[in-house]
């Protein structure tokens, strides 16, 4: 990180993401005026980074130049004298901060510049002790947790410290049982309702859950987490290889692909039932499935020969081929924003690289153009790409796999993790904030967070291999 | 193995009773066997004769009937067998398809019929298992992986005469199927790689196919990356990973 280059400038809205490195072009015509402009700029700040350091990191992102709101969140203090209030608040707090600090888009205020009387009603806030220096926050999270027999209840506000007069943002009040799972499911709520109205009415994912692979128990099952790796649990006990789960944007199922006697199968675990419920079996090796926004399935399918597309309802039935090459082809993934649209990878040409189709087929498009290109993710808002790529890879060649942001429609592209061993399968937030992957960084694959822009890593799992996350839709 | 042997010899002791009995039945009924009455001289009829087996085709091993009328004549005999009665029957067992010919002679001159006998080999015993075993250990001895190059997916140069190899040893043993399972190194991505992996095992059948082994006795699998032969990260191990596994299915 301390090698980071002086940020970009404030990014205009047509030029929200711009890439680097040798040898990009902008295909779009229309673009080229301020695309060579920007270009320029950024050519100069490449020599100077290349001058100074022998990377070529770069920080970007949506937010860059602008100041973030500076929010203050003292810990909770407790409301009545229970024996329990230690350990739950404990819990609230942490899970509050950690929330807040994952969020991205303000900046949290070390708990070290806070005044020594933090308060934990409205009457107690001294709005100028937060307002100016040292904490000078804007905003101002706090409350109180009290637990009464088996029942807690927490109070929470959130205050505009700039305007003392009518300071409220937020008042919350959760009450529920008081068990330490209870009490950070209401910590990732509050968060949420602050993280929503901090960040321009995109709702938080505090709430939202990881689905991904482990071994830890032999083999490799489903496995399901929060989405700041709390309540690790195991989804299936089939006692085989199960790989690729993909949940349903209803959250409802998670299709995954499972090595069965006849075959790779595509199966269907029911969070309604709680179960495995049937679904259609293909025949050959059916692999990497990709639910739609409207609930169809794309996947890898060798039914009818080489590995190509295939499209499925959320039945199984319906059945059609979207490619015919000799692929192979995997790795599908559907614009999330507009159903319309599929990105796939292919090794139609040697190594594999990234393709972008209609949902039909049709206007097929290499948008790779060396090295080894996999695992394409594409984000909530239908604009950009994550992949993993290997720019440079072949015998030989010391590349690593690092993870990449592409801008679909001008496919120009940014470098997300730097000399970090092998990074993969990264999957976006449903806020589009934030990116999962697995990372090979510890010497054992497993997963990591961070915002888009590559920054505010954080590590989830520690136990056995850990792979293939898939973010839930909301 | 050993019990086997002593069932085998069981066995050969078994036929060998039997056909001593055979012989000593045989024996006795030719004893048995009256001189023919002398045939009025006079009268030199020419003799009639028939011969029939029921049934007429048999599996090795088994026994059918002959079954024989004669009229008008003195001597009657029955190539591989001898002289017979004038009208008879007997059961025989031969080993192979027999022609019996029966010659009946008389005054009145000489009369022949014939019976032919068709025998079925006997039903391939079923094999031992020991037998499989062997043809599981001949699969092991001749029929090797192909090996790809990195990333590749058609059977290299170097690998035709393994391919070749095996499909020879395929076509020379009809009855055993394989499972091709498709391999890659652990380079590159899960789900690349088991896509990889299929188009692996695939290339491989083709191979086989086109060399004149039947489609349906070949399935195909894909493991990927996900069961390696050799798990350390240089060139040589991952060679040893990058290949079309044979495995051998009854």
């Amino acid at each position: 990180m301390s090698n980071a280059i002086p940020p970009i400038p404030h990014p205009t809205n047509d030029e929200q993401i711009r890439s680097f490195g040798k040898g990009i072009t902008s295909r779009h015509e229309h673009k080229s005026q301020l695309g060579r402009q920007s270009l320029f700029v950024v050519a100069i700040l490449f020599a100077l980074a290349a001058s100074s350091s022998a990377q070529d990191w770069i920080r970007t992102g949506t937010g860059l130049g602008v100041e973030k709101v500076r929010v203050a969140a003292p810990d909770f203090k407790p409301s009545t004298a229970d024996a329990k209030n230690t350990d739950l608040l404990k819990t609230f707090n942490s899970t509050l901060w950690n929330d807040l600090d994952n969020a991205g888009i303000f900046f949290l205020v070390s708990k070290s510049f806070y005044p020594l009387q933090t308060p934990s009603q409205p009457t107690e806030v001294k709005f100028a002790d937060w307002s100016s220096p040292p904490p000078e926050a804007s905003m101002l999270a706090f409350g109180n947790l009290g637990a009464t027999a088996d029942k807690v209840m927490v109070q929470g506000w959130l205050y505009d410290l700039k305007n003392p007069a009518s300071p409220q943002v937020l008042g919350k009040q959760y009450s529920d049982s008081a068990t330490d799972d209870a009490v950070r499911l209401i910590a990732h709520k509050f968060a949420d309702e602050i993280i929503f109205r901090l960040g321009g009415g995109i709702p938080g994912i505090a709430e939202s859950k990881i689905y991904f692979v482990s071994d830890r128990t032999g083999h490799k099952e489903i496995w399901m987490m929060d989405y700041d790796g709390a309540n690790q649990q195991q989804v299936t006990h089939l006692g085989s290889i199960s790989l690729s789960p993909r949940i349903s944007p209803d959250g409802s199922r998670l299709a995954f692909s499972s090595a069965t006697k006849s075959g790779w199968e595509i199966l269907m675990y029911s969070f309604d039932l709680n179960r495995l419920v049937s679904f259609a079996r293909f025949g050959g090796m059916n692999l990497s499935p990709s639910w739609s926004p409207d609930g169809k399935l794309a996947f890898s399918s060798s039914r009818n020969g080489f590995p190509n597309i295939f499209v499925v309802d959320g039945s199984g039935n319906n059945g059609h081929r979207l490619t015919t090459d000799k692929g192979p082809d995997v790795s599908p993934t559907w614009n999330r924003k507009t159903g319309s649209q599929i990105a796939f990878v292919s090794g139609r040409t040697g190594l594999p690289q990234i393709y972008t189709m209609e949902a039909d087929g049709t206007n097929m498009q290499r948008v790779t153009d060396q090295g080894y290109a996999v695992s394409p993710n594409w984000s909530p808002n239908g604009q950009f790409l994550t992949f993993s790529w290997m720019r440079k890879y072949g015998p030989g060649e010391p590349g690593s796999n690092d993870l990449y942001l592409m801008d679909v429609a001008s496919k120009q592209w940014v470098q997300l993790t730097h000399d970090a061993g092998r990074n993969d399968f990264p999957c976006w937030s449903p806020d589009g904030r934030h990116i999962i992957f697995q990372s090979h960084r510890t010497g054992a694959d497993q997963i990591f967070t961070m915002l888009a822009d590559g920054t505010n890593l954080k590590q989830l799992t520690t136990k056995g291999s850990n792979t293939q996350p898939n973010w839930s839709w909301k | 193995m050993k019990h086997q042997i002593v069932k085998h010899q069981i066995k050969m002791w078994g036929l060998f009773v039997a056909a001593l009995g055979t012989l000593m039945f045989l024996g006795a009924c030719a004893k048995k066997a009256a001189p023919p009455p002398p045939a009025p001289p006079p009268s030199p009829t020419a003799p009639t004769a028939s011969l029939s087996a029921s049934p007429n085709t048999i599996n090795k091993g088994d026994s059918t009937t002959l079954t024989w009328q004669t009229t008008n004549a003195t001597d009657v005999s029955i190539d591989a067998i001898g002289a017979v009665d004038p009208s008879g029957s007997r059961q025989v067992s031969p080993s192979d398809s027999t022609t019996y010919h029966l010659v009946a002679k008389g005054p009145g001159g000489t009369q022949d019929a014939t019976a032919r006998v068709t025998v079925n080999p006997a039903p391939a015993p079923p094999p031992p298992q020991t037998s499989n075993a062997t043809e599981e250990e001949l699969f092991a001895q001749n029929v090797k992986d192909v090996y790809f190059d990195y990333d590749k997916s058609d059977i290299r140069p170097s690998e035709q005469g393994a391919i070749q190899a095996d499909a020879q040893f395929l076509q020379q043993h009809p009855g055993i199927h394989v499972t091709i399972e498709g391999h890659c190194d652990e380079r590159g991505s899960t789900e690349y790689n088991l896509a990889l992996g299929t188009s692996r095992a695939d290339a491989a059948k083709s191979a086989l196919i086109q060399a004149g082994v039947a489609g349906d006795r070949i399935k195909t699998y894909s493991y990927g990356k996900e069961k390696p032969f050799c798990t350390e990260s240089n060139e040589s191990c991952w060679q040893q990973n990058r290949r079309a596994h044979f495995v051998y299915e009854k």
